[in-house]
């Protein structure tokens, strides 16, 4: 190449000592940089487009009505209900439990029956070595009516947010359980 | 940095002669465009290599949304489509690329045409871009049935049916694609099979004899 000749020269005589950009220097970088701009932009739309999963606002839970206020006693009662689920194209209404109940206020809470421990169902009596308790006949955890945990299991049993509106409870969200520390 | 790494792998392996025979060899004058503009025509296989790996990266971030189920899959497109951050794009790039491969994939065989570069000793390449020819329409042909919309079913059912007038094998050859009685649950799960496994496998070999056997023997003399 006889431009690697004139690399390094100051070939312009009113900036003595600027160093010039060599034509080779110039050429790589111009065509590398279109070239990585060329092939960044499918690759660019491709990850985001693999990423918009997480990307995606999380979807709000509608309250479902599930039971007349007057049917909740201080026992608790299972409930099962159909939530409406938006999974990508695929949309439906899988059937869902709760356990509704009063506290000693006359507050009425509902209780997730699954399981903190490995995620089996919990039942309101289910064992009768444990009278008056959640139990879990997979591993024998058990809970409290509030959903502490007694053994095994790590957390309390979670909890939906409850809504009474023109003498129906209604469910919404699952969040973790608030009624004991 | 990047020097660094690379003389540090290049320290232990050696990798400077294998990307010297990949990559630093001569491009002849008569097929280089700064020379002669005409040469642009040598091009033409290039291109025809660089959308192909356009496909396989498109098609195989496709196939993190998309399923192959006669109930499911043109949801699942539809989705991918108008629910998913450019997936128009994606999608697109796939559609359009597999239109421009074929058309890329035609002038390339135009020239080699032409030029007479399929002569003596380059006969075997010449049949291996006939088969690579012959692939890639099979992946126009399976991937067309994939969205599962009316034009991908009847354009399936027509194209099954012209395969069964294959004289002997053709009810065969008929059931072998549609791997039941009629173009349906069967037909979308090996077409896809074939479509993201079978004849992507059978391309990268055939591409691979392709450029082995260009490099081995060179480009073809000017006319």
């Amino acid at each position: 190449m006889s431009e690697q000749g004139r690399e390094h020269q100051p070939s312009d005589e009113q900036h003595p000592g600027r160093r010039e950009m060599s034509r080779r220097q110039f050429l790589s970088y111009t065509l590398g940089g279109t070239g990585a701009f060329m092939l960044s932009m499918p690759i660019l739309w491709n990850l985001r487009f693999a990423v918009d999963p997480l990307l995606q606002p999380k979807a709000e839970t509608e309250w479902v009505k599930v039971i007349p206020e007057s049917e909740v006693t201080e026992t608790p009662v299972s409930v099962k209900f159909q939530k409406h689920v938006v999974d990508g194209w695929y949309e439906h209404d899988p059937e869902v439990e709760a356990w509704i109940a009063r506290d000693e206020n006359g507050v009425i809470f509902a209780l997730s029956p699954t399981c903190k421990h490995l995620g089996c169902r919990v039942e309101w009596n289910g064992s009768r070595q444990y009278p008056d308790q959640y139990f879990c006949p997979c591993h024998g955890a058990h809970y409290t009516k509030k959903g502490e945990a007694l053994a095994i299991a790590p957390a309390p049993l979670d909890q939906y947010q409850v809504d009474v509106r023109d003498g129906w409870v209604y469910l919404g969200q699952l969040t973790p359980n608030q009624l004991v520390k | 940095m990047l020097k660094a790494i690379y003389r540090w792998i290049d320290e232990r392996i050696d990798i400077t002669p294998i990307w010297r025979d990949v990559a630093d060899h001569e491009v002849p004058e008569h097929v280089n465009p700064a020379h002669h503009f005409s040469a642009f025509v040598y091009c033409f296989g290039g291109l025809t290599f660089f959308i192909t790996v356009i496909q396989i990266l498109s098609g195989m971030f496709l196939t993190m949304y998309y399923v192959p189920d006669i109930i499911n899959a043109h949801a699942s497109v539809g989705y991918l489509q108008h629910k998913v951050a450019f997936g128009k794009i994606v999608r697109g790039m796939h559609h359009w690329g597999a239109s421009l491969v074929i058309v890329m994939m035609f002038l390339h065989t135009l020239r080699v045409f032409f030029t007479g570069s399929y002569k003596h000793p380059r006969e075997m390449n010449w049949l291996i871009g006939v088969s690579i020819f012959a692939v890639m329409l099979g992946l126009g042909f399976t991937g067309y049935l994939l969205p599962w919309d009316n034009k991908a079913y009847f354009a399936t059912k027509v194209g099954i049916q012209i395969a069964a007038n294959v004289p002997f094998i053709g009810e065969y050859i008929k059931v072998f694609l549609q791997g039941g009685d009629v173009v349906g649950a069967q037909t979308i799960a090996r077409f896809f099979a074939l479509h993201v496994f079978f004849l992507p496998a059978a391309l990268l070999g055939l591409l691979a004899a392709h450029f082995f056997l260009i490099r081995k023997q060179g480009i073809s003399g000017p006319l």
